[in-house]
């Protein structure tokens, strides 16, 4: 009997009784952009309610002229920035800042998340700058962390951030920023 | 050592009285617990519906559990077609065994870790040693315990029994860093410089496993740092150890998961990262994925029919903060991986209740239910501690008390004159110091003039 059979054959030993959870029915709710943008500011990331308009000035105001990263997909132009190749991770540390769009905003926590698709770049492009800047559509953001779970494909490879990276393991004293961006700016745009 | 297995080399009577002795464990501790458990307790009432919530993640473990040989399956056909591969390891020796061979195969003579207690339940740090394998630890407090060659002591804060002076003065020695002051931000950076280095130039990365969603395939690991996803996006290889019991039977199963853990655990909304992935992504991360699923004394607690929900645990740690016993003597005393009131049952039934000092955790509590009602799974934890206390061996000294006493108390003559004796008796035990396993950490209370069936007697007359 190999391990897997022999794990197998001890777990239908072991005789469980049936059972089933009582999952709830989902209800979608409208989602606060004000409960949003609080949230995120909480986590002590910095957020911009922005136009359209105004998103591409805001964006290189924040950029700054420093070595700007964006993936493949962005649907825009930003001066001086580049695309990715893609870079190697050695090249990647050489960047900045990087600027990519999201998948989903969660109002509930204030969470982001990245799934990988167009203009949001492989997960190593948002992780190795220093500064990270994402951009999320009014129309993105739900209610719920039922509701964002629903609406994104399990099967990408999907990352969740919820404000900058940050460690209490030092007398629990909160520090921003150990190995992801130490800095994170969300750009909300609405939608007139 | 970082990582030190489950099996305390003491009783936990000798292990706390000695740890009762460290005043700034005891300092350190005070102040850590108290913070996490206010903190814990506004995150949860943002939730309207905590209680329900609690109902929901304990039957989603249920059902996961009542069906475990079929999620088992299902979650490897999914990772094999996303193209991942499942390992199934009986123990502990079978897991590292698995790591080290993936670990040779590709000729890889240091790997990176995310922080995981189950790697450290098996000992995965040494076992590698033997294959002259190095594992780095890159979660901030598990690389200061590694450093320092010392054990975590706190599921979440594994560090939390040292101070910023301690730790400047560690990485000073071990690192070679220098600081103008003991900031804790500036001892984040000296990790991030040391780190980051070993982030980009490692080809293999072990971590462990928060959940694994059997419909879909997809595994989920959340963190803070960001070290997670560093070791989970940057190496050509990453192995997940997972036990048995994390399987979750349908993807929307995530969200009560991600609702309860982050408040239970951190006290806050939502942790800062968390990455999900389903076998390998052609571009994007490792492009080798192997899960190991880990059996290691699990499907004994299956068995149980009492100690089965034990296997509910999603290791938050909120049971450790709350419990008035853990809060003084801290994680070290329980010598095990799996400290405070949750390691007290499941550290002796992992062990098939056959280790005598595993034994003696269910006594290390006063069962005031404090870890009941923290549970964001609801593991009653007392009911379990109480039924594995009977299932101990008693010594042969107690077992004579409690029949002497059933005697006693079945005769209510023979009762009435113990009891008029006791003022007698208990002095005359306190000179030959037979009441001192009692008298040593409690006060005797005062023996009244008379007993209550006297003053009722007494009364109507």
């Amino acid at each position: 009997m190999n391990s897997k059979e022999a794990i197998l054959a001890k777990i239908q030993a072991a005789q469980v009784p049936h059972f089933r959870a009582n999952r709830p029915q989902r209800k979608e709710l409208p989602a606060s952009l004000d409960a949003f943008c609080e949230r995120v500011a909480d986590y002590r990331a910095k957020l911009h309610s922005v136009t359209e308009d105004q998103l591409l000035p805001t964006i290189q105001s924040l950029v700054n002229g420093r070595r700007c990263l964006v993936p493949l997909g962005l649907g825009f132009t930003i001066q001086g920035a580049q695309e990715d190749k893609p870079f190697s991770h050695r090249e990647l540390a050489e960047f900045d800042v990087t600027v990519t769009l999201c998948a989903v905003g969660i109002e509930e926590t204030g969470t982001i998340i990245l799934d990988g698709s167009e203009g949001q770049g492989r997960r190593a492009l948002s992780l190795i700058p220093d500064h990270h800047i994402c951009i999320v559509r009014e129309s993105q953001v739900v209610a719920s962390i039922e509701e964002a779970i629903q609406r994104i494909t399990p099967t990408r490879p999907l990352t969740f951030i919820s404000g900058p990276s940050a460690t209490s393991d030092i007398e629990l004293v909160r520090v921003e920023g150990v190995h992801g961006p130490r800095r994170l700016d969300v750009l909300l745009v609405s939608h007139t | 050592m970082s990582g030190g297995g489950i099996r305390p080399a003491t009783t936990f009577t000798k292990a706390a009285r000695l740890a009762l002795q460290n005043s700034t464990l005891r300092q350190n501790l005070g102040f850590a617990t108290r913070t996490i458990c206010a903190k814990r307790e506004s995150a949860v009432a943002e939730i309207p519906n905590w209680q329900e919530l609690r109902t929901l993640g304990a039957g989603i473990k249920d059902e996961a559990l009542s069906n475990l040989n079929e999620l088992l399956v299902q979650l490897e056909q999914k990772i094999t077609e996303a193209g991942g591969t499942v390992h199934w390891a009986r123990t502990a020796e079978e897991a590292v065994e698995i790591v080290a061979s993936i670990a040779k195969r590709h000729e890889v003579q240091e790997v990176i870790k995310v922080k995981s207690i189950t790697s450290d339940e098996i000992e995965l740090n040494q076992g590698l040693t033997h294959d002259n394998i190095i594992a780095i630890e890159t979660d901030l407090a598990e690389l200061i315990c590694q450093l320092a060659d010392d054990s975590p002591s706190h599921i979440l804060v594994p560090a939390i029994h040292k101070n910023r002076d301690e730790i400047r003065e560690l990485f000073e020695r071990k690192l070679g860093s220098t600081f103008d002051s003991s900031e804790p931000k500036l001892l984040a950076e000296a990790a991030r410089i040391y780190l980051r280095e070993k982030f980009l130039t490692s080809k293999m990365a072990v971590s462990g496993a928060n959940y694994a969603v059997a419909e879909t395939g997809t595994v989920c690991i959340v963190e803070s740092e960001g070290n997670g996803r560093m070791c989970l996006t940057l190496p050509e290889v990453l192995v997940s150890i997972m036990g048995i019991e994390k399987v979750l039977p349908l993807w929307e199963d995530v969200s009560a998961f991600l609702r309860l853990l982050p408040r239970s655990s951190t006290a806050e909304r939502m942790n800062p990262y968390t990455s999900m992935w389903t076998g390998v992504t052609p571009g994007d991360g490792p492009q080798e994925f192997h899960l190991i699923l880990l059996d290691n004394g699990r499907s004994d607690i299956l068995a149980d029919a009492t100690g089965r929900q034990t296997l509910r645990c999603i290791r938050c740690s909120a049971c450790l903060n709350v419990c008035p016993v853990y809060q003084r003597v801290g994680g070290h005393a329980y010598g095990s991986v799996y400290p405070g009131p949750i390691g007290a049952i499941l550290t002796p039934q992992l062990l098939q209740m056959a280790d005598v000092n595993a034994n003696t955790l269910p006594f290390a509590s006063t069962l005031c239910g404090a870890c009941y009602e923290a549970c964001p799974v609801k593991i009653n934890i007392p009911e379990i501690l109480i039924y594995l206390r009977e299932k101990t061996e008693k010594s042969t000294a107690e077992s004579f008390g409690f029949q002497t006493v059933y005697r006693v108390m079945s005769n209510p003559r023979l009762f009435g004159l113990v009891l008029k004796n006791t003022r007698l008796g208990a002095s005359v035990a306190s000179t030959f110091g037979l009441l001192k396993p009692w008298t040593n950490s409690r006060e005797l209370p005062d023996i009244p003039k008379e007993s209550f069936r006297e003053w009722w007697r007494n009364r109507e007359q």
